[in-house]
């Protein structure tokens, strides 16, 4: 239990100490050594408690919860004060009802809000504390020098990184605590603490555009958490058959009639949370944040949280017509995102329609939850994880060296910045090509949907939402390998620290590939096994292709001293005309002409004002159409 | 250990069978526009021909590019005829051909950049209906392994009709064929340049020749895949389908990409998912 609370605790008193230190050589080193304690700690954590069944502790229950509630009641008057102060009305509305209906249950319910054990850790818990503790750890890393560089290059924007630093580690205790809490009150909590400190985060720059969107981003998450304690006053008030707020009563909970119906509530914050469709908006305008920001919403915090809270409830929604309802808000998430990236030229943009896509198709296994579809929803939170968080930061490193994240700009960056387009592209192919993570999720989707009834409908949402990925992240591949002539090399010079974060990070996207069978095996099947009683796994002989496809990948690149020697070079064809390598030719009347290539974005289909829309409505009704299901007994 | 022959032999024999097979749709070709056409062999001494060609490259990267593509379209096709898992060889081949891409963006030349827009725009307009019609397979016979569905006693055919015309019209985009060649043609009255291919010349263009062979070789094993509960009504229906197709190649111009993306996506949607939902209806039905 000590590591638990170490792991919730640590994080915090980092982040006090970081409110206070103001050089960013020290910040630098609490930074990192925090980092290692909370990797560290969380490696410790799988090794301590992967090999057994789920263990749950009592923990100190009455003065925790009280001061829980306090604290809920400070950040609800904080979210008031600056409801008033930028004259979002709306925030201080879902603020108040939130506050009113926490109040209500205290006084109401005071009987039923006891959880026998209140913290608890089993294979999904270690899954998501490593992928917090290494992945979010790495990225606070990054960001200390990211945000000196930044400030550099913004200084109309106010200096707050001591305050940056303390929601980044908040966030980071937060999630440890979301992920470890038995006490629904907990998950609660901690569940709000991460709605606020996005809403920090986001509108750290403080323009008109930042803050604007960070109260979207409270708004909807508020939203979502009104929802959270609507299901925790029906679960409080229906104990006896439901388990009240205990999450492993209640999951146990025979009464599936009765607990569906708070599952649907809480899996609608989740959808808030992972900012599926209708309320996809919130992640798009949290792009204003410096990317390292970016990068921790949407690999290892925040978003997680609400496919977390999904694939924790997947039994609850497994075989349930509500549950495919909420399944099918993923699934139509994940076609519509994905094919509005195709539209997108700007990076973060990209990344956050792929980010949208993804956590639709983990939505969408989570909502049918059979058994196979549980396994690889966990299995794509991992991927994701990793190979998002490389992306984001590939991308901060980037813009920060050649001033733009526009794709287009990105043109030879295997010229410009080798080792960074090198490991780009180490994350996209970890983002859509065999044989990487994510790949084998979808692959494994594939195969359980079409056991489940009326899979179809997912199998047809898998097929077009996998072509149309291929296409935008291709496209983009293909922009960092073009082999542009006369450009300068600008990769020296840029700060050396942030890229130790990025080199780990890459090194993960690749060792996750090799490791994937024992990840598999330890954490992830154990937990499928516990909960279903039967797990899925890939057939040795395709893990045994999958390795050998890889090996392939490593040592392909060997041939490239095949060709070095004896090759003779020569410029473009450019229809006949006299050319220079660097896309010149003789135009007519003696003017030299320059060529330029772009990328097609196929806006007239694949554009966002043509497509968000539908994808909204659908979504909403979805979403609704899970309520009267859970609500109506068929 | 079936398997490892089954690799082994289509490793050796495809590039052979897709020579022939080359030849033979271009003496059939000839005779349809009325012409006598080349010997049988020609596509051999082509390729034999690139392979002799000055060693010429706008950037040494386009070689690692299109080998990387052979490879993996290679090791697709050996695990297909090894009886592995259909899912699996299908995105292996999607990452042979993003590959082909790749080299083609490398090289950073305005014609090559068109033809691997276009190229992608192709995968993504065969993509669903390939899924769908190993989906379907599964549906029939209860595996995703080409071994278990090869040995199935099942006529596929009868349950999937619309999945194998939706497959026959992607067949026409994956081989290259009028009216879905639009990132580089056989045909030099569709183009004057060569789409995807315009930079790679001599032993890397030789390469893109025998990776197309043996991605051929592969699609025509899947075509067999629906009819495999007869051997001969099998072959004979492989036969008949690439004649079509080079029929069909023959009587049509190439459309614009529009058109080609939503074909593929029509097919998928129209033919596949129609079929497979009334064969699930039907299993729910009876089950």
């Amino acid at each position: 239990m000590q590591t638990l609370l170490f792991l919730i605790l640590f994080p915090i008193l980092a982040a006090c100490l970081l409110l206070f230190v103001k050089r960013t050589t020290l910040r630098y080193a609490v930074v990192t050594l925090s980092a290692l304690f909370i990797g560290g700690a969380s490696i410790y954590l799988l090794i301590r408690y992967a090999f057994g069944d789920a263990v749950y502790f009592a923990a100190p229950s009455e003065g925790a919860s009280m001061a829980m509630v306090a604290i809920e009641m400070v950040l609800a008057l904080f979210i008031i004060y600056m409801g008033a102060k930028f004259r979002n009305y709306l925030a201080i509305v879902l603020a108040v009802v939130q506050a009113a209906l926490v109040v209500y249950l205290e006084i109401s319910f005071p009987g039923s809000l006891h959880a026998v054990n209140n913290l608890f850790v089993d294979q999904l818990s270690i899954i998501m504390a490593l992928i917090i503790g290494i992945i979010g750890s790495l990225i606070a890393v990054y960001a200390v020098r990211y945000m000196e560089t930044y400030h550099h290059h913004h200084p109309e924007v106010r200096d707050r990184q001591g305050m940056f630093f303390f929601v980044i580690f908040a966030f980071l205790a937060a999630m440890f605590g979301l992920v470890f809490s038995n006490n629904l009150m907990w998950v609660f909590f901690f569940w709000e603490v991460t709605t606020i400190s996005s809403f920090m985060l986001i509108g750290y720059s403080e323009t008109e555009e930042a803050t604007k969107n960070a109260f979207r981003a409270l708004v909807m998450n508020l939203l979502g958490g009104v929802a959270f304690v609507v299901a925790l006053i029906f679960l409080a008030a229906t104990e006896p058959t439901s388990g009240g707020i205990d999450l492993a009563r209640v999951l146990a909970s025979g009464d599936a009639a009765v607990i569906l119906i708070p599952a649907v509530l809480i899996g609608f914050a989740g959808i808030t949370k992972a900012a599926l469709m209708p309320f996809s908006s919130w992640l798009l305008g949290a792009m204003v944040a410096p990317t390292p920001v970016s990068a921790l919403l949407h690999s290892s915090t925040m978003v997680k949280a609400g496919v977390y809270i999904l694939v924790r409830f997947a039994p609850v929604f497994a075989g349930t017509f509500a549950g495919f309802s909420v399944g099918l808000v993923g699934g139509v998430t994940f076609v519509v995102a994905s094919a509005i990236a195709i539209s997108q030229s700007d990076a973060k943009s990209v990344l956050a329609y792929s980010t949208i896509a993804n956590l639709g198709l983990i939505a969408a296994c989570a909502g049918v939850g059979t058994y196979m579809l549980v396994w690889a929803a966990i299995l794509l939170i991992i991927f994701h994880a990793v190979a998002k968080s490389l992306l984001f930061l590939g991308t901060g490193a980037i813009e920060h060296r050649i001033g733009s994240r526009n794709i287009e700009d990105m043109e030879g960056l295997i010229v410009r910045m080798p080792k960074m387009a090198v490991m780009m592209f180490i994350g996209i192919a970890g983002m859509f090509l065999a044989p990487f993570g994510m790949l084998i999720s979808k692959w494994a989707a594939i195969e359980a949907f079409v056991q489940v009834p009326f899979g179809l409908i997912f199998i047809a949402i898998l097929a077009y939402g996998s072509a149309v990925t291929v296409f935008f992240w291709a496209k983009w591949m293909g922009k960092l390998v073009a082999v542009t002539r006369n450009v300068e090399r600008v990769e020296k010079g840029f700060l050396e620290e942030p890229w130790a974060p990025l080199y780990i990070i890459t090194g993960l996207v690749i060792a996750a590939v090799f490791l994937f069978p024992v990840i598999s095996s330890t954490l992830i099947e154990p937990y499928v096994l516990a909960i279903y009683g039967a797990t899925a796994r890939l057939a040795q002989a395709n893990v045994g292709i999958m390795l050998l496809m890889m090996a392939l990948l490593l040592v392909l690149p060997v041939s490239f001293f095949l060709f070095r020697r004896t090759a003779k070079h020569l410029p473009v064809y450019m229809g006949g005309r006299p050319a220079t390598p660097d896309l010149h030719f003789a135009g007519s009347l003696g003017l030299t002409r320059e060529v330029q290539t772009r990328n097609y974005y196929l806006t007239e289909y694949f554009g966002e004002a043509k497509l968000f829309r539908p994808g909204a409505v659908v979504c909403t009704i979805l979403i609704l159409a899970s309520w009267i299901l859970a609500g109506v007994p068929l | 250990m079936n398997g490892l022959i089954g690799a082994v032999l289509f490793l050796i024999l495809a590039p052979i069978a897709g020579g022939l097979i080359a030849g033979i749709d271009r003496k059939i070709t000839a005779r349809m526009q009325g012409r006598v056409g080349p010997p049988l062999l020609q596509p051999f001494y082509d390729v034999g021909k690139l392979f002799e060609k000055e060693n010429v490259v706008v950037t040494t990267a386009q070689n690692f590019y299109v080998l990387a593509y052979l490879v993996f379209i290679a090791l697709s096709g050996a695990i297909f005829f090894a009886g592995g898992d259909l899912l699996l060889i299908i995105f292996a081949f999607t990452l042979a051909h993003v590959f082909l891409v790749l080299g083609a963006y490398a090289v950073h030349s305005p014609y090559s950049h068109i033809g691997a827009e276009r190229e992608l725009i192709q995968v993504m307009a065969y993509e669903p209906m390939i899924i769908l019609a190993a989906v379907g397979l599964y549906m029939v016979t209860n595996s995703f392994y080409v071994a278990d569905i090869a040995a199935a006693t099942v006529p596929a055919i009868l349950y999937l009709p619309g999945v194998f015309l939706g497959f026959a019209v992607i067949l026409t985009i994956k081989l290259r064929k009028s009216p879905f060649d639009i990132s580089t043609s056989h045909h030099a009255h569709q183009e004057i340049v060569k789409g995807i291919t315009t930079e790679f010349s001599g032993s890397t263009l030789g390469q893109v020749e025998i990776a197309h062979w043996y991605e051929n070789i592969f699609l025509l094993g899947f075509v067999y895949l629906f009819f495999s509960w007869n051997p001969v009504i099998g072959v004979a229906a492989v036969a008949v389908t690439y004649v079509a197709e080079i029929f069909v190649d023959n009587v049509t111009a190439r459309v614009r990409w529009q058109a080609a993306l939503k074909s593929g996506w029509l097919a998928a949607a129209v033919l596949g998912l129609v079929n497979l939902a009334i064969l699930s209806y039907m299993t729910i039905g009876g089950a």
